[in-house]
């Protein structure tokens, strides 16, 4: 009797506990690394330098971050789209002017320019999605020089800034499709036939890397309205082509998560530039808002449609410039074109069919191969032993596979949703392999909590080896896309940290000498040359009277590393930072009646606190008018 | 053979002796669980889930998981719409409405055999929770079946159709998905476990 209790009892806390356990399953999967390894193969000592340089863009900061490798650490942010008055970017009147008005953009893919594929360590250039723009940064001095746009015909520029194998192009694809020119009004409903896309290119200047798009230079071609999304020039063999990927083959409008991801297969645009040129030469074009215009119904051999798993995003060419790696971001592979196949199927005129004229080629004659990479592959790097890495959102990894086998090889877990990815000059002919920069959309508590808005997460791989191995979590503001990173020597002995007087610094108003400091009126003009030294203004005094337009023309004459100055006026809204050597141009109406102090916003010395002037506005009807 | 039948109708006819009615009432107060607890829990690991994706499946209700803002039935929910699956909601289990009224009303038949419980009474209640009890594993399974085999055509992301896990592990596209009884299906076993033991130890009183 007792035991038969016993016997119920012990069954009770069996179950029970089966029942606990049960309730309380929690396995766990959290994407961790070896400590010790990993420290050692990112620590870079005291004073030691990166080995390469990262540049992220910053998306919709408007700006580019600048991190060492394998440091990651972020060492400087460079203004391009966006005012940033850590360095007076916007309030100059040279930069105003570039940024035409615009107080943000969104910046998706850098591109180093490159010679003979490989990147040359002299201009970089950026592009904004949303205000139609490409921008160029000079690496000698990591300063904005040009900033070209809004382009016309075109909406959504984020197929860009992929260049040419010698930077003859930087490239541009749209997003999104509008009536052409800009301006047009055409009911959405007539979508389908009556908007276009764009696929274009800018011609760049070999010397001074001015980029230009007008009735002599550059050119576009009017597409379909498909959703162009990303884009590679080739390189090698395939020198004279672009591709872009482009989903909504559709011509879908509304809830385009499903209406343009019906079709199986969306395509891979390939763009051959030199045919272009050659309508170009023979005037088969149009010029539509200032730019010529080439009409692929007009223009033969211009354009070809590769079919591309559904949805494709990333195209990516291999550097031998024999494959086209197309990512279907809906799918589990990734498609390995041939360049070569390519070529032969355009010569057979194997076409499946047309698009607005473009004939479509046979996806079995152009395809290589599909490697099972894994679920949402987006985009692909190279690495310098034939390996190729492929994104993967969806599965939140990173796929490792050998060019040629086509066999994935390895893959690791990474923290959280991937998207873009750089391997150190891993888009052009000399990869320089050993690390991969994962650029992650999310970054889910992997930091000290900071609020709901989160900073996005960038995470270093070791590829040395044959298993990709895990080394250190970064954190950026938002939000890095692409970024692409370049040996530190090819760079780091032509940036300039001082602008030299009379070399670097031709401006016609720099002053270098207190002396040569005044102050001159003309009618309700008043025009300063200013200098700025430690730790001091000259001339310290500017009186005006209310409405006259000041133009203040400040050289800050140090020659020294490091030695910069700021100049901001109270309650003027004004803010610029001069580097040594460097002059920029204050202008601004004087509509404020006062006494408004100037100062040195960028600590420069030990009496910088000293640094510091007044503005004196005389009120309209004199003086006693302030009361 | 008439003598068995007589032994047989007469063990039927056995009221219940102390021990087996205290069984009976454990029985009873197990059901209860099915009321506190879920009845089956399935939770949804990614990467990016590192702490999973948790849903719960009450006998009236549905729930996902809570952290912070998130509720994990709407997280759900809105992964599955990239595959085409219906949401799921409230609304479309009718179970939700009948399940609590019959694992009441059996609750209630099991108290009711406490005070007026013969051995059939308690044979009638086992052969009810175990009919119950495998009734609704197979209309979930069939619910399971029906979400993953019911996916919108014009879905973005095409998958094979598919069944969820009723029991155990499972790797779905990103997710490895794990489906387990919980506490409330415990219940309900528990009580086929007393009454078990409350005829064991009435039969054995009897010695037919």
């Amino acid at each position: 009797m007792k035991r038969q209790i016993q016997i119920a009892l012990g069954i009770l806390i069996v179950f029970i506990s089966v029942a606990l356990v049960f309730h309380s399953c929690k396995p766990k999967e959290v994407v961790k690394t070896e400590v010790a390894e990993a420290a050692l193969a990112t620590y870079v000592p005291p004073g030691d330098l990166d080995e390469f340089y990262l540049f992220y863009s910053g998306g919709h900061s408007g700006q580019i971050f600048v991190a060492g490798i394998p440091s990651m650490r972020h060492i400087a942010t460079i203004p391009v789209f966006t005012p940033y008055p850590s360095t007076g970017y916007g309030f100059d009147k040279e930069t105003k002017e570039m940024l035409g008005g615009y107080t943000w953009g969104d910046a998706h893919h850098p591109a180093l320019s490159e010679t003979n594929g490989d990147y040359d360590g002299r201009w970089l250039f950026i592009n904004d999605n949303a205000n139609n723009r490409i921008a160029r940064i000079d690496l000698k001095d990591f300063k904005v020089k040009q900033i070209l746009g809004p382009i016309p015909n075109l909406s959504g520029n984020h197929g860009s800034t992929f260049v040419t194998e010698n930077t003859e192009y930087v490239t541009i694809a749209t997003r999104f499709s509008v009536p052409i020119p800009k301006g047009t009004y055409v009911p959405v409903e007539e979508y389908a036939k009556r908007y276009h896309g764009i696929v274009a290119l800018v011609e760049v200047d070999p010397n001074t890397g001015e980029m230009r798009m007008d009735e002599k230079h550059g050119f576009q071609v009017l597409m379909p309205p498909f959703n162009f999304d990303l884009g590679d020039a080739g390189k090698g063999p395939s020198r004279d082509w672009v591709f872009w990927t482009c989903y909504n083959s559709e011509r879908a409008t509304g809830i385009l998560e499903i209406t343009a991801s019906q079709n199986d297969r969306d395509y891979i645009a390939a763009v051959n530039w030199k045919k272009a040129e050659e309508y170009l030469k023979a005037g088969k074009y149009k010029i539509i808002s200032g730019v010529r215009v080439i009409d692929p119904k007009e223009a033969p051999g211009v354009v070809y449609l590769l079919p591309c798993a559904k949805s494709p995003h990333g195209v990516d060419v291999s550097p031998d410039g024999k494959w086209i790696v197309g990512s279907g971001k809906l799918q589990s592979i990734t498609t390995v074109y041939n360049f070569e196949k390519m070529l032969k199927a355009i010569e057979n005129k194997d076409f499946v069919g047309e698009e607005d004229g473009i004939p479509v080629l046979r996806y079995e004659s152009v395809r290589e191969a599909e490697v099972p990479v894994g679920l949402g592959p987006l985009h692909t790097q190279f690495d310098d032993k034939g390996y190729a890495y492929t994104s993967l959102f969806v599965e939140s990894a990173i796929a490792k596979w050998k060019l040629g086998t086509w066999e994935v090889v390895d893959k690791i877990p990474i923290a959280y949703n991937i998207g873009h990815l750089c391997i150190p000059e891993g888009d052009t002919k000399h990869p320089a392999g050993k690390y991969l920069i994962a650029l992650n959309k999310l970054s889910h508590g992997r930091h000290l909590p900071v609020g709901p808005s989160q900073p996005e997460a960038s995470q270093l791989i070791d590829i040395t080896g044959e298993k990709m191995r895990l080394l250190y979590d970064a954190f950026t503001e938002p939000e890095p896309h692409y970024a692409q990173a370049i040996r530190a020597d090819k760079l780091k002995d032509k940036v300039i940290e001082v602008y030299q007087k009379g070399i670097d610094n031709k401006n016609p108003n720099a002053i270098w000498d207190e002396k040569d400091a005044k102050i001159v009126r003309k009618g309700n003009t008043v025009e300063v040359w200013m200098i700025a030294v430690r730790s001091r203004f000259q001339p310290w005094k500017i009186e005006v009277n209310q409405g006259d337009k000041v133009i203040i023309y400040l050289t800050n004459i140090e020659q020294t590393t490091d030695e910069l100055h700021g100049f901001a006026i109270c309650e003027y809204n004004i803010n610029v930072v001069v580097d040594p050597g460097e002059t920029k141009t204050i202008e601004f109406v004087a509509n404020k009646p006062g006494v408004f102090p100037f100062y040195c916003t960028n600590f420069c010395s030990a009496l910088h606190q000293e640094m510091q002037g007044y503005l004196l506005v005389k009120p309209r009807g004199g003086a006693t008018a302030m009361k | 053979m008439n003598n068995l039948l007589e032994k047989w109708e007469k063990l039927q006819d056995t009221p219940l002796n102390l021990k087996s009615r205290i069984f009976t009432f454990i029985a009873s107060l197990s059901v209860i669980l099915t009321f506190l607890f879920p009845l089956w829990r399935m939770q949804f690991f990614a990467t990016f889930y590192p702490d999973g994706l948790k849903l719960y499946i009450y006998s009236y209700k549905l729930e996902g998981g809570k952290t912070a803002g998130r509720d994990d039935l709407r997280e759900i929910n809105v992964l599955n719409h990239y595959i085409g699956m219906k949401p799921l909601s409230q609304s479309d289990f009718a179970e939700f409405t009948y399940l609590p009224f019959v694992f009441g009303a059996l609750g209630l038949l099991t108290l009711r055999a406490v005070v007026l419980g013969k051995i059939s009474t308690v044979i009638d209640l086992i052969v009810m929770y175990i009919y119950v009890g495998l009734f609704s594993l197979i209309d979930f399974y069939n619910k399971l079946y029906t979400y993953g085999h019911n996916l919108a055509p014009d879905a973005p992301i095409k998958v094979q159709p598919f069944t969820p896990p009723l029991f155990g592990k499972k790797l779905i596209a990103q997710f490895t998905v794990y489906s387990y009884p919980d506490l409330g299906s415990a219940g309900i076993l528990l009580a086929i476990i007393f009454l078990g033991l409350a005829l064991i130890f009435s039969g054995k009183e009897a010695k037919i």
